[in-house]
């Protein structure tokens, strides 16, 4: 018994996050009204928690290891571990289902399975061999991550490479001056864009004599180009900022009081 | 005469023998004393949660430049000082983290001067040390450093509570319109014309994001809305936690709206935690299934504006939510309506239309002008350099 650590934070812990939701879901079998206070009552007590030990810096709520505030944190990293083995089984229902009944996009499912599987198996075999999933001790690779810096990381990087060709094609149709706001925008993102890269000198580097007056041009609309995005640009950002900031706010105060319920698909009347 | 001269002559003999004995006959330099810090105090740190003592002390004037301070530590009864820190003059303060709650220490603090010789002619001269009173730490009931962040969310929770009652007692109230969250039914209406399905992507935080649970609230709607319409949704979700929540949310909106044949497992779905896997997988949706309403809403990263540029090109109607400044320009330059900010977390009361809900977005708007009005006081204040202002609005 002298291992056992029972602190007031970890009793009332598991009291509050333990034993309130299994009361909660066998008092919810003979009566539905209860099953559906007891998420509202465990968000309200999720959300005061850490609210609290921004105020309240006793040991038992805020201290950085043994506190409440950050054991639920560590209680969500907890649930996320069992959260995800739901996640792989709903992979592979969902797709077994589409490559047996042969659905739109089944191959693509029969992919997935087989990655899932492979993956898996190799990092199956690192922990059952005790090499792991990285380099060796000679400095080569498992299987597992030869698959990883071979396939799966030019796989992720071509993916990413795409944003190039949709930032092109989202500034192409966003720069269209088909208003007073949108003629605004283009203006705004051509001196900015100027502003950025040396493009005068470049222009300019044919003709030397223009040189001069093209270095001038190009520092001043550097200088521009810092006005716009510390000034206009920073202003509408902090205006968005502070209104998400109190939108945020506003919606943890409703989540909380148990006002707010349609993120658990109830509504007036539920 | 003579013999008063004698002993005069006989007494500056006495009293400096030294000085006679001295070969050269000049007077050394008498050793430099090396001063004391001032005003030191150990006191339980105030405002925290225990385990650290906080050691206050005034340098003392003409410090020599190679000073330190040297703190040292006993814990009582022994007498026995350990070196806890040496800190450089100025600092005037020092936090002893190493402290444990219910011990009692005594603490001392001096000054070393490494130039400087001590009477001994050995350099490293240390001044008188000044010893503290016993102090012991202990955790605090309220951060006082935060007490104006406390009036303020004590302020804010007020006007909301009281714009809450105020929407109960009848009274009506203008919420100005948002064409983003207005187009909601438009959009899943043409899914149910054209016969395709919604597809609604929560973003990829976690559900420990508040923007994630103001897209739930959102789903929670539109789910409802796919019931009563019949039309199919999809769901894809990165985050475990996210899924299994966004399982729930559309699994309730479908039995609230008497609907349960209609809802299935695979409408709420997992793919990958992988950010970009994530991407491509429900970029390849939007283009083989063709969704007629993609709602992209939540927290999202680079993987935005990939996946609203390929809906784009699907030709579905977008309506695009997040709070993040960087992402919105994406979704405003490649989406039909966005909701920017503020409006995301009002959505779920907007489109609930409860009065309830409604009267809070009005003490969200009232706290901003509020805001708006310090803001404003502030800068007026501050050019007219009163920094008063500014200062207790400072938070720590």
């Amino acid at each position: 018994m002298s291992g056992l650590d029972l602190s007031f934070g970890k009793v009332a812990l598991f009291l509050c996050f333990g034993l309130l939701p299994i009361a909660g879901f066998l008092l919810g079998l003979r009566a539905p009204s209860i099953r559906r206070q007891g998420p509202i009552i465990l968000a309200f007590l999720a959300g005061i928690i850490p609210i609290l030990s921004i105020y309240i810096p006793k040991r038992f709520l805020a201290h950085p290891e043994m506190g409440m505030s950050p054991r639920l944190d560590q209680y969500l990293i907890i649930v996320a571990g069992f959260a995800l083995p739901l996640g792989i089984v709903n992979v592979i229902q969902n797709s077994s289902r589409k490559a047996i009944r042969r659905e739109t996009g089944w191959p693509f499912a029969v992919v997935l399975l087989v990655g899932l599987f492979v993956m898996g198996s190799f990092g199956i075999y690192g922990a059952w061999t005790g090499e792991g999933i990285g380099f060796r001790v000679d400095g080569t690779s498992t299987p597992f991550k030869w698959m990883e810096e071979n396939c799966f990381k030019p796989l992720q990087s071509t993916i990413f490479a795409l944003l190039a060709f949709f930032m092109a094609s989202a500034a192409f149709r966003a720069f269209r001056a088909r208003n007073a706001e949108a003629t605004i925008l283009l203006v705004a993102g051509v001196l900015v864009m100027m502003g950025r890269v040396p493009l005068l000198e470049f222009i300019a580097t044919p003709f030397p004599p223009l040189m001069p007056a093209a270095a001038a041009a190009s520092q001043w609309l550097g200088k521009l180009t810092e006005w716009i995005m510390d000034v206009p640009n920073s202003a509408a950002q902090s205006g968005i900022i502070i209104g998400a900031a109190l939108g945020a706010a506003a919606m943890a105060i409703r989540v909380i009081l148990g006002i707010e319920r349609s993120y658990l698909g109830l509504g007036k009347g539920d | 005469m003579k013999l008063a001269a004698g002993l005069s002559l006989l007494a500056l003999l006495v009293a400096a023998p030294v000085a006679v004995a001295t070969p050269t006959g000049t007077l050394p330099p008498a050793p430099p004393e090396v001063p004391a810090p001032l005003a030191f105090t150990a006191v339980d740190r105030p405002g925290d949660s225990g385990d650290a003592i906080l050691l206050t002390w005034g340098d003392p004037p003409d410090l020599p430049a190679d000073a330190v301070i040297e703190i040292r530590r006993a814990q009582p009864p022994a007498d026995e000082w350990t070196d806890l820190a040496k800190v450089k003059p100025g600092v005037g303060q020092y936090v002893d983290t190493t402290a444990r709650d219910g011990n009692v220490y005594r603490y001392e603090v001096r000054v070393r001067s490494a130039g400087t010789a001590d009477s001994t002619g050995i350099a490293g001269a240390v001044g008188p040390p000044v010893v503290s009173d016993p102090a012991a730490s202990h955790d605090n009931w309220f951060r006082a450093e935060r007490t104006n962040s406390f009036i303020a969310m004590g302020l804010f929770t007020g006007i909301i509570l009281v714009s809450i009652q105020v929407a109960r007692s009848g009274r009506p109230l203008f919420i100005r319109k948002i064409a983003g969250l207005n187009a909601v039914d438009e959009a899943i209406g043409r899914a149910t014309e054209l016969g395709r399905k919604v597809l609604y992507v929560p973003g990829i935080a976690s559900v420990n994001d508040i923007q994630t649970v103001a897209s739930l609230a959102i789903l929670g709607h539109i789910a409802r809305a796919s019931a009563r319409y019949g039309t199919d949704l999809d769901c894809p979700n990165r985050d475990p936690l996210t899924f299994v929540s966004a399982r729930e949310t559309v699994r309730s909106a479908f039995l609230a709206e008497g609907r349960p044949d209609l809802f299935r497992e695979e409408m709420v779905n997992y793919i990958t935690y992988d950010q970009f896997a994530y991407t491509a997988a429900v970029s390849g949706r939007m283009v083989r299934e063709k969704p007629a309403a993609n709602f992209l809403i939540g927290h999202f990263f680079a993987e935005a504006l990939i996946m609203a540029e390929t809906g784009q090109s699907t030709g579905a109607i977008q309506i695009a939510g997040t709070a993040d400044p960087a992402q919105l320009p994406f979704f405003v330059a490649a989406c039909d309506y966005t909701l920017i900010g503020e409006e995301l977390f009002a959505a779920g009361a907007y489109l609930s239309r409860e009065p309830v809900l409604l009267g809070s977005i009005r003490g969200q708007d009232l706290a901003k002008a509020l805001l708006l009005l310090f803001g404003i006081v502030g800068i007026v204040a501050a050019t007219f350099g009163i920094t008063w202002f500014a200062t207790v609005l400072n938070t720590r």
